[in-house]
């Protein structure tokens, strides 16, 4: 996790990002001007409080939504100006998603749940078992891969939407509020979860509201009215924080 | 995404929500059935009826001209017709057909059919005589007064069975029994046995016209028929000028025209039945356009996961094409089941047409499909994002 660990070419390059909602005469800078470069195997929480920007960030870093100008680059392919099923394509290979509902299918079992990235990833019956099964047992929960998700916990659950994400072997770990379901014990141990892949070399985003998650992370990402006005390493970040003004950025 | 893995998805779904399910197959259940039912048992009905018909003579023609003071047919220019005509028509017999009250001594029967016919009409009825023989040529060119009985005349008339070489009046003139027809149906009035044949020129003598104006021609088998029917058409036209004057008609074309009606009558009411399959289709696209909206956030995330537009395409329009080919197999099982339980009550051997089976099979998986394809398009369209956030 240190200097070493990061290589030169950035996994996420975000440059002079711009998203705007229009809703009737109207119009919401919900990202207004964003640059940042994320590397390969950094662990990044970017944090605001509610409006700032950070799902439309997210949105956008997860490919799930593509910018109104400015340029998206992931793993050195520009995504900013793709097609749905290119972006369908791109979150499939490239992206593991953690939601803060866990998002997992009720109809189908923890196994079906955690092979659907697989499935759409063309994978045989035999191989597409292999890899979930695998996942499974990362987070410590393969012998309830026949089980059905209501027949979990909530922290049970969180755990197979983070095999789900990671089955696929993606490059980057994308966590919206990952912790905002869960009590302050399970919210511990899937962070603890989230730190174990980072040092397990895993580029890992996460999103927050909550301070103290976002401390878990090395590097903070502060979002306020659409724009970023800190980037910089945790430490730092609290030194920020501070000396911040309240009146002024909530 | 393959298609298996798309039945069981859809599977999945039906059998999650069975009671909404059978609900929208119920459509294609009754929809399917119906026409199986109805293409069924009008199949069973024709089968009856050209059954019942076919052992009435289906090689046969039946011809009645009306001869004017000027032109005429007669006998001889339709025998040179057949023989004319030999690749299509086997045989010819002039009809003439008169009642009279015969006797025997005191026992008599009134209004006695005596049929004149020429000595082909046994090859060509396929009569079978118990004892002696049938009318021959000499008997008809010499008009001889001598008859072939059936059973029932001879137990009326006499009291033995034994009748050959006896006499019966017919008219008043004695004829000379020289053949008996096998007995058929129980010797019964009005059946078969009832029967008395003579040689064509002696009735037609006896009788009050005393012209030939009905004949029946034997082609070589039903498909002869229409043929026949023409070159008959066409010469008779020849010689008498005006088509009033001709009567042409045989079990044959009478067949044909039963068989128009009710392949006309079995298609318009399938096809009745088939807008129910249309109705249903509807009912599809329905619970479809719900199950959407239902799982908007399930497509959001399938999205999410790298589900492209086809994924999603495929997933639902093999679902609506899965529930209404389910329906449909169903619908044919109940369709063909009360099909034969049908036939069965009414009394007619009705079965479930291949045909009928296949056409709305396919006509509700298609429907399936076409109406299951708007409710996919809308789920593969749907933005991610706003799907993910539904709630
Ligand atoms: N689909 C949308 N249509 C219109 N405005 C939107 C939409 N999504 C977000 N916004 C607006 O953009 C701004 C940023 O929202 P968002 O990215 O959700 O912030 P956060 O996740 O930090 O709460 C907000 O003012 C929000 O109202
Ligand atoms: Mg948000």
């Amino acid at each position: 996790m240190e200097q070493g660990k990061i290589e030169e070419k950035p996994l996420i390059e975000l440059i002079d990002l711009c998203k705007i909602y229009v809703t009737g005469d109207e119009e919401v800078r919900a990202n207004d001007g964003i640059n940042l470069k994320i590397m390969n195997g950094e662990f990044v929480a970017i944090i605001g409080k509610s409006g700032s920007g950070k799902s439309t960030t997210m949105n956008i870093i997860g490919a799930l939504d593509v910018p109104t100008s400015g340029k998206y680059i992931l793993g050195g392919i520009d995504v900013s100006q793709m097609k749905d099923d290119e972006l369908a394509s791109i979150r499939n290979k490239m992206i593991g998603f953690i939601f803060q509902q866990y998002h997992l299918l009720p109809k189908l079992n923890i196994l079906e749940n955690v092979e659907l990235p697989l499935l759409y990833a063309g994978k045989g019956k035999a191989a597409r078992k292999e890899a979930a099964m695998a996942a499974l047992d990362q987070v410590g929960i393969k012998h309830k891969w026949h089980n059905f998700p209501n027949q979990l916990s909530g922290g049970q659950q969180q755990r197979v939407s983070i095999a789900r994400a990671l089955a696929g072997n993606p490059s980057l770990i994308l966590a919206d509020e990952p912790t905002g379901a869960l009590d302050s014990k399970t919210s511990k141990e899937v962070l603890a979860f989230l730190k174990k892949l980072h040092d397990g070399g895993t580029t890992v985003v996460l999103i927050t509201h909550d301070h103290s998650v976002a401390l878990q992370a090395n590097r903070i990402v502060r979002l306020y009215d659409g724009k970023i006005i800190f980037d910089g390493p945790t430490d730092e970040y609290i030194e920020f924080e501070s000396k911040l003004d309240n009146n002024l950025y909530g | 995404m393959n298609l298996f893995q798309g039945f069981r998805l859809a599977f999945k779904s039906i059998v999650s929500n069975k009671m909404r399910s059978i609900l929208t197959m119920l459509g294609m259940i009754i929809g399917v059935g119906s026409v199986i039912i109805i293409v069924g048992l009008m199949q069973g009905v024709t089968n009856y009826i050209v059954d019942s018909f076919s052992d009435m003579g289906i090689n046969m023609i039946s011809v009645r001209v009306t001869n004017t003071g000027t032109r005429h047919v007669d006998e001889a220019d339709m025998f040179e017709f057949v023989s004319n005509n030999p690749d299509v028509f086997d045989s010819v017999t002039p009809l003439v057909t008169s009642s009279f009250t015969i006797k025997n001594g005191t026992a008599s029967i009134e209004n006695e059919t005596i049929t004149g016919t020429a000595e082909t009409y046994e090859k060509m009825n396929n009569l079978t005589l118990s004892t002696g023989r049938y009318i021959n040529y000499a008997d008809i060119k010499n008009r001889k007064a001598v008859c072939v009985v059936g059973t029932y005349v001879v137990s009326e008339l006499f009291e033995t069975n034994n009748v050959l070489g006896k006499t019966i009046k017919i008219n008043g003139e004695p004829f000379t029994i020289v053949g008996i027809i096998e007995e058929s149906e129980d010797s019964e009035e009005g059946s078969a046995d009832d029967c008395v044949y003579a040689p064509y020129t002696k009735i037609a003598r006896m009788s009050y016209t005393g012209t030939i104006s009905n004949y029946s021609f034997a082609t070589y088998g039903r498909e002869y028929v229409e043929d026949g029917e023409k070159l008959l058409d066409d010469f008779l036209y020849e010689k008498l000028l005006d088509e009033d004057l001709i009567k042409i008609s045989s079990m044959t074309s009478l067949l044909t025209t039963i068989d128009k009606m009710t392949s006309t009558l079995s298609a318009v009411l399938g096809g009745i039945a088939g807008i129910s399959l249309l109705v249903a289709g509807i009912g599809i696209m329905n619970i479809m356009l719900v199950s959407v909206t239902e799982r908007t956030q399930e497509i959001g995330i399938r999205k999410s996961l790298g589900a492209r537009r086809k994924d999603i395409l495929s997933q639902f329009i093999i679902e609506a094409g899965s529930i209404s080919a389910f329906g449909g197999t169903i619908g044919i099982l109940f369709g063909a089941s009360l099909v034969i339980f049908i036939g069965n009550i009414v009394g007619v051997n009705a079965a479930p047409t291949v045909g009928s089976i296949i056409l709305s099979f396919s006509i509700s998986v298609g429907i399936g499909l076409i109406f299951g394809y708007m409710p996919a398009k809308k789920a593969a369209g749907l933005n991610p994002i706003d799907a993910l956030r539904s709630e």
